[in-house]
């Protein structure tokens, strides 16, 4: 099944590599890995969408776990968690089809951020199925190029992690 | 024989205190302070352009003992045989670029088998670096996937905080090598002194306590057992864990088998050891794991030279794992009980359990659960196949069995000498045939199956034990892979017995190609190697050769009574096979006994 982890993680040079290596040389599939500063400075946030049953799962996380600059790691796959991707998507436009696309766009809440003669380029956030769903939608007309962020994630409000000082929490190593 | 040592501090406290001072030095003092402030007695390495600066400060601090090797490799395997054979952590150092990359094989070594290695290497100078300069490799990106951590210090300023950080990640929880780069203008900037008087990593907590309700439910599990079996490992023998481990072993009627890196982590000659188990082990330890009900793995990592087809492995037993590693659990078996912890602490946990059990069992009136009572006729079971199914080959008279040369060395030691190994069929030989006694008293290459590694590793283990008889036994194949290293043994009278079992060709690869590809022989013939006692004398190291058992007995005497390096060349038959082998792909039940079964 498909896996989200969340990993908090010292933001240091080379820390990327280290979990893309990580990932690489353990045999698991990287579909998307994001990275941001989190809360605190001197950490970032990483969301790396993998798949892997139960056991391959819980390797992953006691794998990353091993590695000093790793502060804390969780296997939100199976939390109530908010996701959230940003594309961004070229598609060609002609004078009949541009009001037609801007039709198709209304219910997705996009932002239309450049015009030119023969494109225009859309911004859309939402899960992944959004993006999937809108894209399809604009490839008869001719989708030009295409940029996705991979996802991003945290856990809903309510659930166990909320509230708490994630960085006060030790790891074990 | 002359052993390099810490030169004798008067005052020892007095002595750091003059290391602590905030004195305005380089980065190359710093680093040399830091090292001393570590208890470093010893490093191994090899200069070159991007570590002259400290190699000039060495110049300035005689009482740092540095060993200058003939090779970065050489310098990597005795820091790591240092480092196995006392259990502190082992040092070398190496310039950029190729220093750094002739490292690689060593460090990758020291990580499979979790050996505290801390490995400093010089790097271009900071504006240099990503332009490909003269000597110039990313030997941080290189060792990432082989090194517990690395860093690359960019700042003088955080120089004494990195070692000092090093040095507590490689010898803590589960250890292994830390590297250090050092670019050049780091080593020779300027700055005050400030040694961290405490170690704060965010994202490492290297105590693992021993969960404790996890404990007491592998504890309950071998109450009911009738059939167990410890597979004891490194972790053991790392966590000092040795009279924990016969304690825990007594109190709960359990024989123990103990993996080729957890040999001497129960003594070979304790009634309830069973020998190594997996390809090349002995038909009672795996027929007890195979018919076992409850398989308890302590500081062990079912590697697949143990487990063989790990589907057909221990078919009748559910799995207890202690590890202090998280990760190796449920890695390659399904566990029923897992146990995260120190294995120290886990043992001193459960024996304290099992012994007040024991008691209150023994009452009268009280319940018969007493866990030796219930094994009795397992072990009875176990001491009749390891009778029954001995260790055993074909002696001769005419020619020199190496099993026999393994077993005249035991003999002559009691199991009271430190043995470093090369890897291939001696190497099995040993695991087999010499009684190991005691931790830390056998250092060979399990994980990574390093060729080369058995010779420079035994000179760190003799430097570490100035007065423990070191003896390095080894193929013809791996004696060729670091022999310049005689040179270091030769100028700093460095005593180590070096064995080779010289059988003139790639003994495992020939039995491989015999057993499994039908004797298609391919590229194992070492014909043309050198004459061993004439390479020996090159160097300035006593040479001995044997080819009878009368000749092997007086060159073995005389090498035990020469004070300083002796090299003895046994020659063995080509065509002699490890014996019990476990084919590939077939389960540790399917054991080749003899060659007559292959």
């Amino acid at each position: 099944m498909e896996r989200t982890l969340t990993a908090l993680v010292n933001d240091r040079p080379g820390v990327l590599a280290r979990v893309a290596g990580l990932f690489s040389r353990r045999g698991y599939n990287i579909a998307s890995i994001t990275v941001g500063a989190a809360e605190e400075p001197g950490f970032s946030r990483m969301t790396i969408v993998s798949a892997g049953d139960d056991v391959v799962a819980s390797q992953m996380v006691a794998q990353l776990l091993k590695l000093v600059d790793v502060i804390e790691v969780r296997d939100i796959s199976k939390e109530k968690v908010v996701r959230r991707e940003l594309a961004l998507v070229k598609v060609k436009t002609t004078p009949t089809t541009r009001l037609e696309i801007t039709h198709i766009l209304d219910p997705f809440r996009v932002s239309i951020v450049d015009v030119g003669h023969y494109s225009i380029t859309v911004e859309v956030t939402g899960d992944t199925e959004k993006i999937d769903a809108l894209i399809a939608l604009l490839h008869p007309y001719g989708v030009v190029q295409i940029a996705r962020t991979g996802v991003t994630a945290l856990v809903r409000s309510g659930a166990a992690l909320d509230g708490q000082n994630h960085l006060s929490d030790e790891k074990n190593a | 024989m002359t052993i390099i040592t810490p030169s004798t501090i008067d005052n020892e406290a007095q002595q750091r205190e003059k290391l602590l001072q905030p004195d305005l030095i380089s980065g190359s003092e710093i680093l040399l302070r830091s090292l001393l402030l570590e208890g470093v007695e010893c490093v191994f390495g090899y200069p070159g352009g991007a570590v002259l600066y400290i190699y000039d400060a060495m110049h300035d601090n005689p009482e740092f003992k540095h060993v200058l090797t003939r090779h970065e490799q050489g310098a990597i395997h005795a820091a790591d045989g240092y480092a196995r054979s006392t259990g502190k952590v082992g040092v070398c150092i190496a310039t950029s670029g190729p220093g750094a990359t002739n490292l690689v094989t060593g460090i990758a070594t020291a990580y499979m088998d979790s050996s505290p290695v801390v490995v400093i290497t010089g790097n271009v100078p900071t504006h240099q670096m990503g332009t490909d300069a003269f000597q110039e490799a990313d030997i941080t990106g290189i060792t990432m996937p082989i090194t517990k951590h690395n860093y690359l210090v960019s700042d003088v300023a955080d120089l004494a905080r990195i070692i000092h950080e090093a040095f507590y990640i490689a010898n803590t929880g589960r250890k292994g090598p830390v590297l250090i780069d050092i670019p050049k203008d780091v080593s020779a900037a300027l700055t005050y002194f400030s040694w961290p008087d405490e170690v704060a990593i965010s994202g490492y907590g290297a105590s693992v306590q021993v969960d404790e309700a996890q404990a007491d439910v592998l504890i309950d599990a071998l109450a009911t057992s009738k059939r167990p079996v410890i597979i004891a490992g490194a972790g053991v023998v790392h966590a000092d864990a040795a009279d924990e481990m016969i304690a825990f072993a007594q109190a709960i009627g359990a024989p123990v088998t103990t993996t080729l890196l957890g040999l001497g982590g129960f003594p070979g000659d304790h009634p309830l050891w069973l020998g190594m188990p997996g390809m090349h082990g002995t038909y009672a330890a795996n027929t007890a794991i195979q018919h076992a009900d409850l398989v308890i793995a302590i500081g062990a990592r079912f590697d697949d030279r143990v487990t063989m087809r790990s589907d057909g492995f221990a078919p009748n037993a559910r799995i207890a794992h202690v590890d202090v590693d998280p990760a190796e659990i449920g890695k390659i078996l399904t566990t029923d009980y897992p146990v995260v912890g120190d294995v120290g602490a886990f043992l001193r946990y459960a024996l304290a359990r099992v012994i007040s059990r024991n008691a209150s069992s023994e009452a009268p009136g009280g319940p018969s659960s007493n866990a030796t009572r219930h094994t009795t006729a397992w072990i009875e079971e176990i001491a009749a196949m390891k009778r029954d199914y001995p260790l055993s080959y074909k002696d001769s008279e005419e020619v020199l069995k190496p099993q026999w040369v393994i077993q005249m060395i035991s003999d002559s030691t009691h199991g009271d000498a430190i043995i470093t190994t090369d890897v291939g069929q001696h190497q099995m030989w040993v695991a087999q045939y010499y009684n190991f006694r005691r931790p830390k008293s056998l250092i060979t290459s399990g994980g990574l199956g390093t060729m080369g590694f058995g010779f420079p590793a035994s000179i760190g283990a003799q430097i570490g034990n100035p007065n423990a008889l070191v003896i390095s036994i080894n193929g013809d194949g791996g004696m060729q892979m670091c022999s310049q290293e005689l040179a270091i043994c030769a100028v700093n009278k460095i005593p180590v017995k070096i064995v080779v079992i010289n059988n003139q060709v790639l003994g495992m690869v020939r039995q491989w190609q015999e057993l499994v590809y039908e004797g298609r022989y391919s590229s194992i013939d070492l014909s043309g190697s050198p004459d061993f006692v004439k390479l020996a004398d090159a160097y300035g190291v006593k040479g001995l050769r044997a080819t009878t058992k009368a000749e092997a007995i007086a060159a073995w005497q005389e090498a035990l009574v020469t004070d300083g390096p002796v090299l003895i060349d046994f020659q063995v038959p080509k065509n002699e096979c490890v014996f019990p082998m476990v084919p590939p792909g077939k389960t540790i039940g399917d054991m080749i006994l003899s060659p007559d079964q292959a």
